[in-house]
């Protein structure tokens, strides 16, 4: 009895560990096969140079640089919220703070990155907008800008902790040379600490916008649901997640044209995380420095 | 050319000035994410306490603001996380205790680490889309409990197994040898000694990665969750709403009244998540061993 457990349970946990690549295939093959039957219907061509995207309508028409450059202009708009408060939060919780403030506020923003997307949707309609309209007054009630602030500050805190995780690696004693040297605490966290650990910064940044082009609910319902090849951020657009979210709320029949867009766009943002997911690998492993 | 001592101080005074600032501009950046936090929290309480009641908690969903409920919302939430969580823990356990416990260290073992890494940067939204395919048409679940339950299972199994490898890293290898040297297999050193010794830590990210998976939106709106269901599900294969989706869709509502409903609902929906990280965050503390 005990011998068979010693020989089966190694294989259970084997099969266990083999299910999450066989998550992997599933997706890329469900992702794949689909896509290579909408490419049977609708040329790529048009697909990935198509500046008009209008699948649920008369005429319908492909192109999915729309639906990029909505994800783009959320993405870009949030890193601009989110790199300089992260990377400031970063320095100041491993430079500056002292022990007993890095307690308090450490856990606040996990609190912070807890905190479900739906009720910063909510968040970004009720408080946000209405915030900005004040120096904006013809802000419409749906537009990137808000959903960007949003997302920005739903990423501040990835990029907040895996920096000051970085920062936390690089040894005592080059601080300490460099206070030997004269350097005041800016100098020693700006001029050492931070190049130090910029491999492991970089990184950070990279996988946090990879999170903000991957996000869903904050952009469906803040962002305005339309398809705008724009890079104007108080116009409302659409993100791929959005558009995907659109399609199954919708009541698209099973098999359609329509219907086979969302493994389409699917793909396309799945390609694009990924990509940006081994970049930040790979930047964090090329770079590092040994110490 | 060397700089005379008065020219010493002068610069040597601007660089302390500096410092002294750029601490400031740091603990302020440092602050945004808690003054958000805090605008947040005051937005949903100013708009939906006065609609949390009993009535709130205890009425299905309804076309008016006035005697729309959660009910069935929140039963499915419970139902969720009571499927979800055995699948997620058996899987994510599972698979760590054949990485840190049995597995070699050679190509086959990295390649699952890599995956499982970057399976926790694909967006939520994907693993939507794998659900509908996968579950809800290929394996004819329908659009249930199950389905869902298996496409969050799949969803938070990243998070849960790197939580559960640093649990057991945690263990010191002098455990193991005391349990070998009594005569001990392998097996009955990990279940009677290594497991319960780890569990308070693999407990945690347990919890912790379903309190993620209870906020999550987009995967179950797109294996199609219903908005509305004006009963509680009676079983695993029954249809279900969960809270982030009633919350959804409260906020796409045009009536004005029904942002305060939605309001409630996250009151509801927070107050669950913060239980949970409580429960987290004591079972840390109580069974935190040093070793």
């Amino acid at each position: 009895m005990s011998r068979a457990a010693e020989w089966l349970i190694p294989k259970l946990f084997l099969a266990c560990a083999f299910l999450s690549i066989l998550v992997t295939f599933g997706i890329i093959y469900t992702l794949l096969k689909e896509t290579i039957g909408f490419f049977g219907q609708v040329s790529i061509v048009e697909f990935v140079t198509g500046t008009q995207w209008t699948p649920l309508f008369q005429p319908q028409q492909f192109g999915v640089l729309p639906l990029v450059a909505g994800s783009v202009l959320v993405a870009a708009i949030a890193s601009m919220v989110a790199i300089p408060i992260g990377l400031a939060s970063a320095v100041f919780l491993s430079e500056y703070a002292p022990d007993r403030v890095r307690r308090v506020v450490k856990p606040i923003l996990e609190v912070l990155a807890g905190v479900p997307t739906i009720v910063y949707g909510f968040f970004a309609l009720s408080f946000v907008t209405p915030l900005l309209r004040v120096f904006i007054p013809d802000l419409g009630l749906f537009n990137a800008l808000s959903a960007g602030i949003v997302v920005g500050i739903m990423i501040i805190p990835m990029i907040a902790s895996l920096s000051e995780d970085a920062m936390t690696a690089v040894p005592r004693s080059i601080r300490e040379g460099a206070y030997a040297l004269g350097a005041t605490r800016l100098e020693v966290a700006l001029k050492v600490v931070v190049p130090a650990a910029f491999s492991g910064i970089v990184a950070s940044f990279v996988l946090a916008i990879s999170r903000a082009i991957g996000e869903t609910m904050i952009v469906t319902i803040a962002a305005g649901a339309m398809p705008n090849f724009t890079f104007n951020p108080v116009e409302p657009v659409q993100t791929l997640t959005a558009y995907i979210v659109q399609v199954s709320l919708g009541d698209t029949p099973f098999g359609s044209i329509e219907y086979y867009t969302i493994y389409a766009v699917g793909m396309t943002l799945f390609v694009l995380t990924f990509v940006m997911n081994m970049i930040a690998g790979w930047v964090s492993r090329r770079f590092k420095e040994d110490y | 050319m060397s700089l005379s001592r008065e020219q010493m101080k002068r610069t040597l005074s601007g660089r302390k000035r500096f410092d002294r600032l750029s601490y400031l501009v740091f603990l302020s950046c440092t602050s945004v994410g808690i003054v958000v936090l805090c605008a947040l929290l005051i937005d949903v309480l100013v708009n939906g306490i006065g609609w949390l009641n009993w009535d709130f908690l205890n009425n299905y969903p309804s076309r008016r603001p006035a005697q729309a409920g959660i009910k069935s919302a929140f039963f499915g939430t419970i139902w969720m996380i009571a499927l979800t969580a055995p699948i997620a823990f058996v899987l994510g356990v599972g698979t760590a205790i054949y990485l840190e416990e049995y597995a070699k260290k050679n190509w086959f073992t990295r390649f699952i680490q890599v995956n499982i890494s970057n399976l926790a940067g694909v967006p939520s939204i994907v693993f939507g889309i794998l659900g509908l395919t996968l579950f809800v048409r290929e394996m004819g679940l329908g659009r249930s409990l199950l389905a869902g339950a298996f496409t969050m299972a799949l969803l938070i199994l990243p998070i849960i197994v790197v939580a559960s490898q640093e649990a057991l890293k945690s263990i010191p290898q002098e455990l193991r040898h005391g349990s070998y040297a009594l005569g001990g297999t392998k097996w009955q050193t990990i279940r009677r000694i290594v497991l319960p010794a780890a569990l308070p830590g693999i407990l945690t990210g347990n919890i912790l990665a379903l309190s993620r998976a209870i906020g999550e939106t987009a995967p179950l709106i797109m294996i199609g969750a219903l908005t509305f269901v004006a009963f509680t599900p009676s079983g695993p294969l029954d249809q279900f709403t969960v809270m982030p989706i009633q919350i959804f869709n409260w906020i796409s509502r045009p009536q004005e009244d029904f942002q305060y409903v939605a309001a409630a609902g996250i009151i509801v929906l927070l107050g669950m998540l913060l239980t949970m990280n409580a429960l987290a965050i004591y079972l840390r503390n109580k069974f935190q061993h040093k070793f």
